[in-house]
């Protein structure tokens, strides 16, 4: 372990503290079921409590963000890593850990919810009754905590890679850094040169190589079951909505004057298009925001889908075991032999889908900074 | 539908968390890895040009090389034709000398035969010569030894000589 640490150096003990910090953090505790006896909660909490395994809802629970990283159940007893709960609302600043919700379904007035748009978050009952959310919720949740590891992994692997470049000049790559030199060059050539060219496509490299990699491990970590994987990052639509906002802000701000006028004045489109009724530019004009629209939906329902059909698969063999365990054990060979291939099928998806989102923002890197011809 | 309903502290974090990557990266990452690799593949198109350069000198070399043999194995071929010339020159000249000194010595050597074969013709001559006399003197000897016979001999050559 010593010799590992020092071989990673600084950066290698200070991933092991965090990592050992969170596991420490995490809690093992003997959920008891004293309900708060607040408001309408009680009634859903009898509702799921009579109802029989539900696929739908267990699903929707693992692709969801959570307050709270759920690792496993033994009996009664539930390990998660309790994190930490932000709240701004009405004025005043809330702040505690998902935890409490183990002890009471309700903290402060606040509980979270299991209804429509607002199912999984924190929210408070109003005046009328209704279920709102809080003015701002800046909560430490699984995927934001996700996030944070992935980062920081991503900048621990770098950096080393980028030492390993430094220390090891005009020699050959080496361990880490020959297994991501053919994907960094893979981005930098096919995708960066290839869609914006070779003479601006130097400013863009560091965003698309960064993009890359943290869809190629967030999707992958997406597939791993347990901590710290599971986290559906990617197959969030917050997320890769602030990707494509990423994506969006640069095309705008590299957009030259080709790029605007190619917008405004479509070459090569019959007049009729643009004047009176200037069709042609509220078209192009959607089309600078559909762009990153479709990059954001793209990625979230291309990785959410494929954890749906795995979690369905695994599903079957809860619904079938409800009515018979024989039965139960008969489906869990097919499911789990199809879970593998959906398995298999997502490790590529992970690697199509970065590439997808990687090479699509590079073409539009392309469109905004291309000369006129 | 929560899935589509993105969580507004996971937006923020989620800006935060990849502002600091990207920052993180673009900085002190990405440069120097983009870096290194572009500086190794220009050496290594440097030292692949390099070694174009050298294998070409060497080529040039080996033709210089191959020039230098022919021009040294022209030059030996030139020097032995010429050898070669002058030893059939050399020794058509001295069969050509030697034909003249046998000739000489066959034409010397003639000369003699011929005035020996003289020589002993004029003393067969001489020696027939004076074996006729001699058998001459004895016949005569021998048929004039009676006086009868001289005067009968006397008589016959002198009716022979006649007497203008």
């Amino acid at each position: 372990m010593s010799s590992i640490l020092h071989r990673f150096g600084t950066l290698g003990r200070l991933a092991t503290i965090t990592l050992l910090v969170m596991f420490g953090t995490m809690q093992l505790s003997a959920q008891q079921d004293d309900h708060g006896t607040n408001d309408g909660a009680e009634s859903w909490e009898k509702e799921i409590e009579t109802q029989e395994f539900q696929a739908g809802e267990m699903i929707i629970e693992h692709i969801t963000d959570s307050y709270e990283w759920h690792i496993m159940d033994w009996d009664d007893v539930h390990i998660t890593v309790p994190l930490p709960i932000m709240l701004y609302d009405e004025g005043k600043f809330h702040f505690f850990m998902s935890s409490v919700f183990h002890h009471s379904k309700i903290h402060d007035g606040y509980f979270i919810s299991h209804h429509d748009m607002n199912a999984g978050k924190l929210v408070r009952k109003s005046s009328t009754g209704e279920e709102i959310r809080p003015t701002l919720d800046f909560s430490f949740t699984k995927n934001v905590l996700a996030i944070f590891l992935s980062v920081f992994v991503l900048i621990f692997v770098f950096m080393s890679v980028a030492k390993a470049y430094k220390r090891r000049e005009g020699m050959a790559p080496k361990g880490l850094q020959s297994f991501l030199e053919p994907i960094i060059i893979f981005v930098r050539d096919d995708i960066a040169k290839a869609s914006i060219g070779e003479k601006r496509y130097k400013r863009y490299l560091p965003f698309l190589l960064t993009v890359f990699f943290f869809i190629l491990l967030n999707n992958l970590l997406g597939i791993v079951p347990f901590f710290p994987g599971g986290a559906n990052v990617t197959g969030n639509i917050g997320v890769t909505g602030v990707l494509a906002v990423f994506t969006f802000i640069i095309t705008t701000f590299s957009g030259n004057k080709n790029y605007w006028l190619h917008i405004v004045n479509a070459p090569g489109v019959p007049w009729w298009l643009k004047i009176p009724v200037p069709l042609m530019p509220i078209v192009e004009l959607m089309g600078v925001f559909t762009k990153p629209f479709v990059l954001m939906v793209r990625l979230f329902a291309n990785i959410s889908a494929g954890h749906i059909i795995i979690l369905g698969f695994i599903s079957l063999i809860f619904i079938f075991g409800e009515i018979s365990a024989g039965a139960g054990y008969g489906v869990a060979v097919i499911s789990v032999g199809f879970s593998i291939f959906m398995d298999v099928l997502e490790i590529l998806v992970a690697f199509i889908q970065a590439y997808v989102f990687t090479l699509l923002s590079a073409l539009y890197f392309g469109m905004a900074t291309e000369e006129s011809h | 539908m929560s899935l589509i309903n993105p969580g507004f502290g996971l937006v923020i974090w989620m800006t935060l968390a990849f502002g600091i990557l990207l920052w993180v990266l673009a900085k002190y990452a990405w440069p120097a890895i983009t870096d290194a690799l572009s500086e190794r593949e220009r050496s290594i198109e440097e030292s692949l040009l390099a070694a174009e350069k050298a294998r070409e000198a060497m080529e040039n070399l080996k033709l210089d090389n191959e020039e230098l043999i022919r021009e040294a194995k022209d030059d030996r071929d030139n020097i032995l034709k010429e050898a070669r010339a002058l030893k059939e020159k050399m020794i058509n000249d001295a069969k050509d000398k030697a034909q003249v000194a046998a000739d000489k010595i066959v034409e010397s050597a003639r000369e003699r035969i011929e005035s020996e074969k003289k020589a002993a013709v004029v003393d067969i001559k001489n020696t027939i010569a004076s074996y006729s006399i001699e058998i001459a003197e004895k016949i005569l000897r021998e048929e004039l030894k009676d006086k009868k016979q001289q005067t009968a001999y006397a008589e016959k050559l002198l009716s022979e000589t006649s007497l203008n």
